[in-house]
């Protein structure tokens, strides 16, 4: 599943250079194309990331010498 | 009342807010040097994400955004904020969480300390301690003089009669001059990290990380219905972009190459020591799963909005002589009333103040224990000593930096990514610390003197940063200059490490066993 990860992840950079969304269409009349394509991809780079959370997480870094109240939480 | 002052009235209200929280943070203050400077271990996942969030956005974000996407158009978005969702996010999962885990087993403060064990190596320490002070001060200036000069912007006309207020351009005569506004931020920052630490700083950032992302959204609701004109928020949108030039809502005459290669900007997230010091504060390893998950949204949050109010200001007659560090500013000022005008000041001043904390925190903790403490030994110091060893070099690290703050004036955008660019040509170094066990002390240092010689090379072939579209040329292709420092430093560092003897066994298995 982590190399999985990996290759959503080096998808999302290539794509990340796609070229043509050099188009002037405006989507929803005010969003242009360029834009909103990016704002897909920040969404899908939350999605990867929360799959790395789930998938790919490093529990053998755990490290807890202080259990308590969490600042903030 | 006169124009100017309702945004000063509230500016004002702002930062006294701002002192109080100093003052409820230094009760949180539990006294010992671990507590002030990482908030012994115990910021929870919500916390971590404010503060990592708001320590990375800075004026560079909401001012040097908005003033670019005037300039350059759209394609800013996708060369600093989608990539960084990405990037920063996996320096977060990759370096950051290693890094909290070896930190809180071998008890670091500092990126300096973990070098010195990692590389059996003293020198690492003194080698890195000139740089990454030289490379956070400029970091410290974008936001004290963009804060000086959104506060004169805002405030234009609030003392019209007075001399040390007068400035010959109209939009800022009258203001705040730069001096005080940047006194008065330094000062507020000053106080509440010197009462109240690291703690005090991460509740700090998430009031002001709310405070940012809120305002500048409304920011941009406000905007677009007084340049619109119609009666709903989409007829609004569409209104005022269909006006926008060709080239602004395109990437048509941004270079590939140059766009490809900011890539490795956001890099330098994984070597800001102020974030490394952050990450230390996290009660557990899964306190960074939400900051990892959330990193990319906040940055549209942040982003998107300040991108489309640049590429309107283009359809707008502003003045001539308009910077782009002037746009949002500018924009606020002529498109709202001088309420939310005001608010909208404190909205950008929570951006900048909300990295100045971290970064004079930071400078402070490294002289204090990487300088002081480790020469003269920290078991010699007290809790006491050490806390105040590093309360004096925080406000010697304010001072100076107000103090260069006089001296000039450059674009926020152009210093920022000489500034990043400075970092992520140290990723390499990290990376290999992490990950690689055949790095060694020799290749580190080749990596590290490579990478600042290239660094101030280019900057002083780029008019020391005046000439904001430096690209550096090869062949055909035109390249951002972290390219050729990031891919020198980490050949440098490979090929030295190869032929020089590796750290002793017992330095190998603490690290990566």
């Amino acid at each position: 599943m982590k190399n999985v990860i990996w290759a959503l992840v080096i998808i999302l950079l290539i794509i990340h250079q796609d070229n043509w969304f050099t188009n002037d269409t405006l989507i929803f009349g005010f969003m242009p194309i360029g834009l909103m394509w990016h704002v897909g991809i920040s969404l899908c780079a939350a999605f990867v990331w929360y799959l790395a959370t789930v998938f790919a997480w490093p529990h053998e870094l755990e490290y807890d010498d202080n259990p308590g109240t969490e600042e903030g939480d | 009342m006169r124009d100017g002052l309702t945004q000063l009235i509230i500016i004002s209200i702002y930062l006294s807010l701002l002192l109080c929280l100093g003052v409820f943070a230094s009760r949180l203050f539990r006294g010992t040097k671990k507590d002030y400077l990482l908030a012994s271990h115990s910021i929870g996942p919500f916390l971590l994400l404010m503060s990592l969030f708001g320590t990375t956005m800075t004026a560079f974000a909401l001012v040097g955004s908005s003033g670019e996407a005037f300039t350059e158009g759209i394609g800013v978005y996708g060369m600093l904020a989608s990539s960084s969702g990405i990037i920063h996010s996996l320096c977060f999962f990759l370096i950051g969480v290693k890094l909290w885990s070896l930190g809180r087993k071998y008890g670091y403060t500092t990126q300096i300390q973990y070098f010195r064990d990692r590389l059996d190596s003293d020198f690492i320490g003194i080698l890195l301690f000139p740089i990454l002070v030289g490379l956070v001060i400029p970091y410290l200036l974008i936001g004290v003089m963009a804060g000086g000069t959104v506060v004169q912007t805002m405030t234009a006309g609030a003392f019209p009669n007075l001399e040390a207020f007068s400035d010959p351009s109209p939009a800022r005569h009258g203001g705040v001059p730069p001096w005080l506004g940047s006194l008065a931020i330094c000062t507020v920052v000053l106080v509440y990290v010197f009462f109240g630490g690291m703690r005090g700083t991460a509740w700090a950032n998430a009031f002001q990380t709310l405070v940012f992302m809120v305002l500048g959204l409304v920011t941009f609701v406000v905007i677009a219905q007084t340049l619109g004109q119609q009666n709903s928020m989409l007829e609004n949108l569409k209104t005022v972009t269909s006006k926008v030039p060709f080239e602004k809502v395109t990437r048509e005459h941004m270079s590939q190459t140059k766009f490809f290669t900011y890539l490795l900007v956001p890099l330098s997230v994984g070597m800001f020591p102020h974030l490394f010091q952050h990450w230390l504060t996290a009660k557990s390893a899964n306190s960074f799963k939400v900051p990892v998950v959330c990193h990319p949204i906040f940055i549209m949050i942040v982003w998107v909005p300040c991108v489309l109010i640049g590429i309107w200001a283009t359809t707008l007659k502003l003045p001539p002589t308009i910077t782009p560090n002037a746009v949002l500013p500018f924009l606020v000022k002529s498109q709202t009333g001088p309420v939310l005008a005001g608010l909208l000041t404190a909205g950008i001043l929570a951006a900048i103040m909300s990295s100045l904390d971290s970064q004079f925190l930071c400078l402070g903790t490294i002289f204090s224990n990487d300088i002081v403490g480790h020469y003269i030994g920290h078991e010699r110091l007290s809790d006491r000593q050490s806390v105040w060893l590093a309360r004096t070099f925080i406000v010697l690290v304010v001072v100076v930096t107000y103090g260069l703050s006089l001296m000039g004036y450059k674009s926020v955008f152009a210093m920022g990514v000489w500034c990043f660019s400075g970092f992520a040509s140290l990723f390499p170094l990290i990376v290999a610390a992490l990950y690689w066990k055949r790095l060694t002390a020799w290749g580190a240092y080749a990596c590290v003197l490579t990478a600042i010689g290239c660094w101030l090379y280019l900057f002083r072939d780029s008019e020391f940063g005046a000439n904001g579209e430096y690209a550096v040329m090869l062949g055909k292709y035109e390249v951002m200059p972290v390219v050729v420092i990031f891919f020198s430093s980490l050949v440098a560092m490979v090929v030295v490490s190869l032929v020089t003897p590796t750290p002793s066994q017992e330095t190998l298995a603490r690290h990566f066993d």
